[in-house]
C-alpha cells in the first residue's frame, strides 16, 4: 500500500506510548494520507516513561511530565488521540476493534503497541498494603512523589533491585526518604548485568545511604496503624510507610492472543514488525521480534526498540520496505552516575572489566562469547559506549589483552 | 526569541522560532527530519546530533565533557558537532544554522 492511495484508509493504533505515538508520526512522514487514530486506556497525554523513576522526582511541579510530542503536532498531523479508551477486542475477520464503551472502529491496518504492565507478585497481604505502588505510569509516579513530599514518615521499602527499583531508590533518597531495597537474588541487576556491574551499583547505593539487601525473598506484608511491615523468608522484617514494587513486567498480549495472533513470549512479528496477519502489526515492549545481528528472536523493554520498530512498521505499511536491523541500547541514571548499555549480553562466556586509569569513576564491562563482542555496559564512560556500539555493529574482532590493559586508552584503533 | 535554521539531509532548509527549552525539543516540535531525541534529552542517545555551520560556532559554544565523549567517536563527527538537546534556546543563539547529522 503506497502512501498516495491511502486517502480513504484507516490505520488504528492501540497504545499511545513510546511505540504508538512514534509510529503515528512516522506513518505521516512516510506519506500515509488516510485516517490515523490512537487509543489508550491511560488518560494522561502521552509522555516519556524513563524520567518517571529518574528526573521526574526532582520536578517542583509534580503534575509535570515530559510529553513525547507537543499537543499541536497531533493536530497539525491529523492524528486523532483517544485517551482513557481501553480496547477490549480485535476482530481480525471483520477488521474491527471494540472499545470498552461498546463502540466499534474499523481499520485497514491495525498496530498493536500495548506494551506491558507491572507484574505484581502473589505476596500474602499485598492487596491490603498501604501506599503500595508499582512504577509504570505517570499516575504511579505522581502518587509516589506526592506521598514522599507530603508524608512526615518517609520509610520506603522497594521490592526488587532491577533498574526501576534502583533508580527509584536513588530518586527517593534524594527527596529525603529512608530507603531499603529488598532483592530476592544474591545480587542486584542479576537478570541484566554481570556480577561486576552488580557490585559496582551495590557499593554506589551504600555510599549514598540506601540500604540494599540481597537474598531477601518477601513473603508477606502486614499493614498496621502506623504503616506496613514487610516480612522476608529469613525471618527479617522491615517497616515501610511506602512500598514500591519493581519486580518486572507482564506483556500485554491478551488482545492479540484472543484474536488468534501468534504469541511466543510476546506478540510474534517479522522483520517488518508484521504479525502473522497481513493487516496487523505489533511494535514495542509487547513484541517478540527477530534481531538480525544476534540472529534470534528477542523481547526487549526499551525506548530504542519501541522507536525503531515504530519506524519499520510505518515504512512497511506505506510500502517502503525497511527491515529492523538495530543493535539494542539502553540507559539508566542513578545519582550522578550515567550508565549506558549497548548490545545483548545473553549467552556471554567472558567479561572484561575496565576502570579507566585517569578517572576511576569511569568504567566499562565488555561481554564476549568466545571472540564475539556481544555487549558493553559503560558507567560514566560514553566513549566505551559509542565505540562498543561501533565494534558490535561491524563485528570487529577485539584484542582482549589490549582491552584489559588500562594503560591503553579507549580509542577506535586501540584494540585491533 | 531565537530564529534557528535547520538543514536536513535532503538539503531542505527550515527556519523556526523558539524561546525556551532546548534545540532538540524545538526540532521535534517542528518535525525536523533526522532529529529524534529518543532519550528525551539526557545526553544518552546521540539521536539529536547536528553540525553547527562554522560561522555560528562561537555563538553556540563547545560541548561539555560528557557531551564531547558521546561525540568524539561517533562515525559522523565533524569539528562543529553538537548534541542539540544540550543547547538551550536563548536569544544568544538567534540566527544560527544547524545541519542535521546522518
Ligand atoms: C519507570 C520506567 C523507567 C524506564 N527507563 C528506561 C530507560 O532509562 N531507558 C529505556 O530505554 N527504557 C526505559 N523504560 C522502558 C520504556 O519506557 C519502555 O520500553 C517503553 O515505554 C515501551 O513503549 P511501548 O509503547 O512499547 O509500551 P508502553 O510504554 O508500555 O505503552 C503501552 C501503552 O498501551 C496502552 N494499552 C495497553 N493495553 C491497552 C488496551 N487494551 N487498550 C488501550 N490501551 C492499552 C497502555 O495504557 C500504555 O499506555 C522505562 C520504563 C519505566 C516504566
Ligand atoms: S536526545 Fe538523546 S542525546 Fe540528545
Amino acid at each position: 500500500m503506497s502512501g498516495n492511495n491511502t486517502v480513504d484508509k484507516t490505520c488504528l493504533i492501540i497504545g499511545a506510548s513510546h511505540a504508538g505515538t512514534n509510529f503515528a508520526f512516522a506513518l505521516r512522514r512516510e506519506g500515509w494520507q488516510g485516517t490515523i487514530k490512537i487509543f489508550d486506556a491511560d488518560s494522561v497525554f502521552p509522555y516519556h516513561k524513563p524520567p518517571l523513576s529518574k528526573a521526574y522526582f526532582s520536578n517542583e511541579d509534580s503534575s509535570q511530565v515530559d510529553l513525547l510530542f507537543p499537543k499541536e503536532n497531533y493536530i497539525t498531523d491529523h492524528i486523532q488521540l483517544h485517551l482513557g479508551k481501553a480496547v477490549t477486542l480485535i476482530d481480525k475477520e471483520k477488521k474491527t476493534i471494540a472499545l470498552e464503551d461498546g463502540s466499534i472502529e474499523e481499520y485497514d491496518k491495525l498496530v498493536i503497541a500495548t506494551g506491558a504492565r507491572p507484574f505484581i507478585p502473589k505476596i500474602k497481604g499485598i492487596n491490603k498494603a498501604q501506599n503500595l505502588y508499582p512504577l509504570r505510569t505517570a499516575s504511579h509516579a505522581i502518587q509516589i512523589g506526592e506521598f514522599i513530599k507530603t508524608s512526615k514518615n518517609k520509610r520506603v521499602v522497594i521490592i526488587g533491585g532491577g533498574y526501576i527499583g534502583l533508580e527509584t531508590a536513588a530518586s527517593l533518597k534524594k527527596l529525603g526518604a529512608k530507603v531499603v531495597v529488598l532483592e530476592r537474588e544474591n545480587r542486584v541487576l542479576a537478570r541484566v548485568t554481570a556480577p561486576e556491574m552488580s557490585n559496582y551499583f551495590h557499593t554506589l547505593h551504600h555510599q549514598n545511604g540506601v540500604e540494599l539487601l540481597t537474598n531477601k525473598n518477601v513473603v508477606s506484608i502486614e499493614n498496621n496503624d502506623n504503616g506496613n511491615t514487610v516480612f522476608c523468608d529469613d525471618y527479617t522484617n522491615y517497616r515501610a510507610d511506602l512500598i514500591v514494587v519493581g519486580v518486572g513486567i507482564k506483556v500485554n498480549t491478551e488482545l492479540a492472543e484472543k484474536a488468534g495472533l501468534a504469541i511466543e513470549n510476546g506478540i510474534k512479528v517479522d522483520a517488518t514488525a508484521k504479525t502473522n496477519n497481513d493487516h496487523i502489526y505489533a511494535i514495542g515492549d509487547c513484541t517478540f521480534h527477530y534481531n538480525k545481528h544476534y540472529n534470534r528472536f528477542v523481547r526487549l523493554e526499551s525506548v530504542q526498540n519501541a522507536v525503531d520498530q515504530a519506524k519499520v512498521a510505518a515504512a512497511a505499511i506505506c510500502g517502503n520496505r525497511i527491515e529492523y536491523d538495530s543493535i539494542p541500547w539502553f540507559w539508566s541514571d542513578q545519582y550522578d552516575v550515567k550508565l549506558q548499555m549497548v548490545g545483548l549480553s545473553t549467552g556471554y562466556k567472558e567479561v572484561i572489566e575496565r576502570v579507566e586509569l585517569d578517572n576511576d569513576k569511569s568504567r566499562s564491562v565488555w561481554y564476549f562469547k568466545n571472540d564475539e563482542l556481544l555487549a558493553v555496559d559503560a558507567v560514566n564512560n560514553p566513549k566505551a559506549y559509542v565505540l562498543g556500539r561501533r565494534f558490535i555493529k561491524s563485528r570487529q574482532k577485539i584484542n582482549k589483552t589490549k582491552l584489559k590493559d588500562t594503560a591503553i586508552p579507549i580509542k577506535p584503533n586501540s584494540f585491533l | 526569541m531565537a530564529k534557528i535554521t535547520f538543514i536536513t539531509s535532503d538539503e531542505q532548509s527550515i527556519t523556526v522560532e523558539g524561546n525556551s527549552g532546548n534545540v532538540m525539543e524545538l526540532a521535534v516540535k517542528n518535525k525536523i527530519k533526522g532529529i529524534d531525541g529518543n532519550c528525551g534529552g539526557v545526553c544518552s542517545c546521540a539521536t539529536c546530533h547536528v553540525h553547527v555551520l562554522p560561522e555560528y560556532w562561537d555563538k553556540i559554544g563547545a560541548p561539555s565533557e560528557l557531551e564531547n565523549d558521546m561525540l568524539e567517536f561517533d562515525e559522523n563527527i565533524s569539528d562543529h558537532s553538537r548534541l542539540s538537546c544540550q543547547i538551550q534556546v536563548t536569544d544568544a543563539i538567534d540566527g544560527v544554522v544547524l545541519k542535521v547529522a546522518k
